[in-house]
């Protein structure tokens, strides 16, 4: 028997193998590096956070200008902001990402939608804010507040919705469609019957996304209706519900904005209090949606 | 190990997770001849193939015991490297897998994974395309378009590439995975033709859910159940004469 074994590496092979060890520690290195600022940023919020957060910290009123804390104004100014900007932007988004997967036919006109959906965004949301004001308020007659602040959200997110709805469908394998068509099922049928509950997970996930991308933005509500302080009713339900469709509002993103540059002498706890508990809420709403993603996931079968 | 013995396989077992796929499977696959591994789905005969030049492994949870021994080593052994292996013993997959990338670079494609760069002669890299190209008799077809993409071809020609990318790496087994399923009957016909013509260079394993076309392209004949080799004859033999009441009942077409 000439050679022992005849499957050893060649040096060759060896070569290649030192090669791809590196590729593999380089490509591992940078993924953890990712995780650095991530863990820097959190932990030193938290730090510099932790004097401040307090229970009657998150549900107090803003007193002395945020001074001596309180957000429960703001927190509920985020709550309703966001909710409002989901009820408004989902279905729209949904439907149309439907419309242009589904129905659609590949032409100039379908093409164009998809251009302007891709270019609605890249806009930054400060030209969103104009245009809500510009649209909104000066063209409508719109008061500035919540309703008109959480449309102006809704135009900014709507592009994400579209896409990552698109996404979802198309991503439900072809031959289930035929196969239902086939079995004499229309599109709509087909849809609401396998096309939308195979791809649920993936739609959901992104309606949630942008709900944290727009619980966190500031741009686009600072010209509609957000202010720094506004009386809130001590006690019973409006004390949940501080604001009117119409009112005024305050909002997280906002009073941070404000108390971090227009008031002087802001305790340093304070500006990082604010900041962590939106960082919480929008990694919370986060959470979810990865909790969702992985229940579907494994639930998906095909 | 005994001479004209390509693949000595034994007491080989294989699991995926706490699934146990084969149950402790012995044969021997002769060299220089077609031998065609038949049995219903989930009997364990892609899982054995696929273990012959350990293309399983990269899925995580398998696990293996026993031997497989090809060319006197055990390719189990902790000093096998894959990519000798895989020289050695090649594999051509259901659906045609060439890769997006011209005719010229798919054949090339294991050359370049086997030698550093400054080894490789552009003039030895032609010769080698324009010979396992015209051993699987696509050379005429393809020789004008050498460098358009592999994927736009025909079926039955992409698979015919796929085959002939594994020749300049002088094989010893090529491993067939219901090679012609994808394919409609005149390329099934052509694919058997040139795996005839392979055989005289290499040792051919083939699994295939085609009763007709095992009994037409092989010599000899595995059939699996369940994990487990019932027969391993002379293809002949298994067609006229199956020794096992159940290996009657499958080639009759009773279950499948």
């Amino acid at each position: 028997m000439p050679d022992s074994n005849p499957f050893s590496p060649s040096p060759y092979e060896l070569n290649k193998e030192s090669r791809a060890t590196l590729a593999e520690w380089t490509t591992f290195s940078i993924s953890v590096a990712l995780l650095i600022p991530v863990a820097l940023i959190l932990t030193m919020i938290a730090i510099k956070a932790a004097p401040a957060i307090s229970w009657p910290y998150l549900t107090g009123d803003v007193s002395r200008s945020g001074a001596a804390g309180g957000i429960w104004g703001p927190l509920m100014g985020t709550f309703y902001l966001t909710m409002l900007c989901l009820v408004i932007v989902a279905p729209i988004g949904v439907l149309a990402g439907i419309y242009i997967n589904e129905y659609a036919p590949d032409n100039k006109f379908t093409r164009s939608i998809m251009v302007a959906v891709t270019s609605l965004a890249g806009v930054p949301s400060i030209v969103h804010a104009l245009f809500g004001l510009g649209a909104f308020v000066a063209t409508m007659g719109m008061p500035k507040g919540l309703l008109t602040a959480a449309m102006t959200l809704s135009v900014m997110t709507l592009p994400v919705i579209i896409t990552s709805t698109r996404e979802a469908l198309s991503g439900v394998p072809k031959n289930f469609r035929e196969a239902c068509w086939n079995l004499g099922a229309s599109r709509w049928q087909t849809i609401r019957t396998i096309v939308l509950p195979n791809s649920f997970g993936g739609i959901l996930t992104g309606v949630i996304l942008v709900i944290a991308r727009a619980a966190g933005e500031t741009a686009p509500i600072m010209f509609m209706g957000a202010v720094m302080w506004l009386r809130i009713a001590p006690s019973g339900p409006e004390r949940l519900m501080p604001y009117g469709l119409n009112d005024e509002f305050m909002a997280l993103s906002n009073h941070l904005n404000l108390i971090s540059k227009d008031i002087p002498g802001m305790p340093e706890e304070m500006k990082f209090g604010s900041a962590l508990v939106l960082l919480t809420l929008i990694l919370f709403i986060n959470g979810i949606a990865s909790l969702v993603r992985l229940h579907l996931r494994r639930r998906k079968r095909w | 190990m005994q001479d004209g013995v390509s693949i000595d396989i034994r007491d080989y077992s294989l699991w995926y997770g706490k699934f146990q796929a084969l149950l402790s499977v012995s044969t021997q696959i002769k060299q220089g001849i077609i031998t065609a591994m038949i049995g219903p789905s989930g009997c364990g005969k892609t899982t054995l193939l696929r273990s012959f030049n350990r293309i399983n492994e990269r899925y995580g949870n398998v696990s293996t015991s026993g031997l497989i021994t090809i060319l006197g080593k055990n390719i189990l052994d902790e000093d096998v490297s894959v990519a000798s292996l895989r020289k050695r013993v090649g594999m051509v997959f259901q659906r045609p897998n060439p890769l997006p990338i011209s005719i010229y670079e798919n054949i090339v494609f294991g050359i370049k994974s086997h030698t550093p760069s400054r080894e490789r002669k552009r003039a030895d890299l032609d010769a080698a395309v324009e010979s396992a190209l015209r051993e699987v008799s696509l050379w005429d077809a393809v020789k004008d378009c050498l460098d358009d993409r592999a994927t736009e071809l025909t079926l039955e020609q992409q698979q015919k590439l796929c085959i002939a990318r594994l020749l300049p790496l002088k094989p010893d087994i090529i491993l067939m995975d219901e090679p012609c399923s994808a394919l409609d009957a005149s390329g099934i016909e052509r694919i058997e033709e040139l795996i005839t013509e392979l055989k005289r260079t290499f040792t051919i394993v083939m699994v295939t859910h085609n009763m007709a076309q095992a009994r037409r392209a092989s010599d000899e004949c595995i059939f699996m159940l369940m994990g487990e080799i019932i027969e391993h004859t002379r293809t002949l033999d298994m067609f006229m004469n199956p020794q096992h009441e159940k290996t009657a009942m499958y080639i009759e077409g009773r279950y499948g």
